[in-house]
């Protein structure tokens, strides 16, 4: 079988579970997974193929959140409006902050862009039209395209679903892609890639603005899902999180992520009620994945040839 | 009058750049102590505001369940931090150095996250109140202000603490090895010195300095679960903004962005929370290796 063949399959087989999954499981649940799943994927973009690591991508999901809720409840836009102004706020964000923080690499930008998105949450404080801590709430989900209701959970999974499809698509083509072997190139040995003529500094820039940008597309989705932006969205927490969904995944792979995702909101949704367990349950996930299995779970799979059908090739 | 202009008082301008000179001594010493570690172990520390709130909460449980007072808080909580430091270091952080700095930093941020959710889960978010010791409660007239007795004792304890490791490092035999440990590690083992013990006591005096600023800061702050998180970002900034070259520079930073933080609350009471990020972007705009960095 080919390779594509293969993709081609699993694709038909994972998009035919995604449409039965809100009949068998909580819709808004799978919805949350589903978001997430776009976020760490979208995050795993710069740090599993660009090597950037951002511990501040609560600031592009979070302020997107807000200016989708904003726009859909104060200027009564349709739900694909309020989502592409979310994610035209977090692309222009990621600009700013994305254009100084590739001033330094490493460490230094892994601290430039946590200390960015504390700055923004700062702002979401004192600012008028995030409502402080209350955030804003009871955000109408609208019409898409003005003609159909979002208001049924059935209803908004599938548009839920179609536009994290698309995002995902959009990843996979970017990784797959000149872009992504250059980027790739770059992570490896940026001197290199700076020998052969490349501009390093403006593929940096350009991967972190398309991360920014689809971790706003799902910063706005959640905001429609739960009808809410609230100032949790931007805390360094959720910055952390999204760091463990990918890291426990499997950085740098394409489904890991996502498997990342669905189990640390799987955890958070079980583990609510025990308080601050759950932070150091999430902290003990960190430590033992560093420790232990760098390759996160499907990275790990991969790696002893535990997925049939996909050999590790060993370079 | 400049002052009536502006609608402040002397008095008030003072008492703030006091407050600001405070947090600069807390983000100071901070910094010198995440400087030194990562000269040596070539890690961030993440947890780096976790174990100052360690240092707090353990100062404060010794009072609370012992009766140990502060003087000796403030030797016995640095010693007991270092020590749970250490013995980190050694299971786990030496596991990593032949890594990415990257996996140093992630490892140390869910360990951030463990501490702070154990302390959280013990004492809940509401803050404990540490009392200001007893010899320096009241406040001192300087003529043009009154400087209340505990934050004038905690500059010059912060800053003498900072010179003694500064000369430390910087005139001793021990400080000579530890530089050129930073410089080439591998020659130093070629020396004949104990490198991976120095690397553990390193990490332990940088995180002793965490714990002693915990402790400093208790009776001004409440103790709280959740102190260390904030101090951890706006070192960090401090750290970008200053550069990991030097100590002196580490030192200078962290008072000068306590000042100014200071100002601002004067000035501009809306900017205070985010001036030292807008001071970090003209600084990665202009000098991006930072003011003290070497390119």
């Amino acid at each position: 079988m080919t390779e594509e063949r293969k993709y081609s399959i699993i694709a038909v087989v994972v998009i035919a579970g995604l449409l039965i999954a809100p009949h068998v499981m909580y819709s808004v649940l799978v919805m949350k997974m589903l978001c997430f799943a776009l976020f760490a994927s979208a995050f795993n973009l710069l740090l599993g193929y660009g090597g950037l690591l951002s511990f501040g991508h609560a600031a592009y999901y979070g302020s997107a959140a807000y200016v989708t809720a904003h726009a859909m409840k104060w200027w009564g836009v349709t739900a694909e409006v309020g989502l592409l102004l979310g994610a035209a706020a977090a692309a222009f964000l990621g600009l700013v902050f994305g254009w100084l923080a590739i001033r330094r690499s490493g460490i230094y930008f892994a601290m430039i862009t946590l200390a960015f998105a504390q700055m923004i949450y700062f702002l979401a404080l004192q600012l008028p039209f995030t409502g402080g801590e209350d955030g804003i709430q009871a955000v109408p989900r609208g019409y898409l395209f003005g003609l159909f209701s979002l208001r049924s959970d059935i209803v908004l999974y599938h548009f839920v679903l179609v536009v994290c499809l698309a995002g995902f698509y959009i990843v996979y083509r970017a990784v797959n892609s000149p872009f992504g072997q250059i980027l790739k190139a770059i992570k490896e040995n940026p001197d290199r890639a700076t020998s052969l003529g490349y501009k390093v500094s403006h593929f940096k820039l350009a991967a972190f603005v398309l991360s920014t940008t689809l971790s706003g597309v799902a910063g706005g989705l959640t905001a429609l899902v739960f009808q809410l932006a609230s100032i949790s969205n931007v805390e360094w927490t959720m910055s952390g999180e999204v760091v463990l969904m990918t890291l426990l995944g499997g950085m740098g792979t394409m489904i890991g992520p996502v498997i990342g995702a669905g189990f640390v909101v799987w955890l958070q949704t079980y583990l609510a009620p025990y308080g601050a367990w759950l932070t150091i349950i999430l902290g003990a996930i960190f430590v033992i994945c560093v420790l232990l299995f760098r390759r996160g779970i499907v990275g790990e799979l991969w790696y002893r040839n535990l997925i049939p059908g996909f050999p590790y090739r060993r370079e | 009058m400049l002052f009536d202009l502006l609608g402040i008082t002397p008095q008030g301008l003072l008492a703030q750049l006091m407050v600001g000179l405070v947090n600069g001594a807390f983000y100071a010493m901070l910094s010198l102590g995440l400087a030194l570690i990562f000269g040596m172990l070539n890690i961030i520390n993440f947890a780096h505001g976790a174990l100052y709130m360690m240092g707090a909460f353990v100062a404060w449980m010794l009072l609370e369940y012992l009766g140990v007072p502060f003087w000796w808080g403030l030797v016995l909580a640095p010693i007991i931090v270092a020590a749970f430091g250490m013995v980190l270091e050694r299971t786990m952080l030496a596991r990593l150095y032949h890594l990415d700095h990257l996996y140093g930093l992630l490892l140390t941020f869910g360990l951030a996250l463990i501490i702070e959710g154990f302390f959280r889960e013990m004492y809940g978010v509401s803050g404990r109140v540490y009392p200001t010791p007893d010899q320096f409660r009241g406040a001192v007239d300087l003529g043009f202000m009154m400087l209340p007795m505990y934050r004038g004792f905690i500059i010059l304890f912060a800053l003498a603490v900072c010179l003694a490791v500064w000369l430390f490092v910087e005139r001793t035999r021990i400080g000579s090895y530890l530089r050129a440990g930073t410089e080439n590690p591998e020659l130093l083992k070629a020396f004949g010195i104990n490198v991976p013990l120095m690397i553990t006591l390193t990490f332990g005096l940088g995180v002793g300095l965490a714990a002693l600023t915990g402790v400093l800061a208790a009776p001004i702050y409440q103790v709280h679960p959740l102190m260390g998180f904030h101090m951890i970002i706006m070192v960090f900034a401090v750290v970008v903004i200053g550069g990991l070259g030097s100590m002196l520079g580490a030192i200078v930073t962290g008072l000068m962005l306590g000042l100014v933080e200071g100002l601002a609350r004067v000035f501009y009471p809306e900017m205070s929370a985010t001036v030292v990020f807008i001071l970090m972007a003209i600084v990665l705009l202009l000098r991006p290796q930072g003011l003290f960095g070497k390119r």
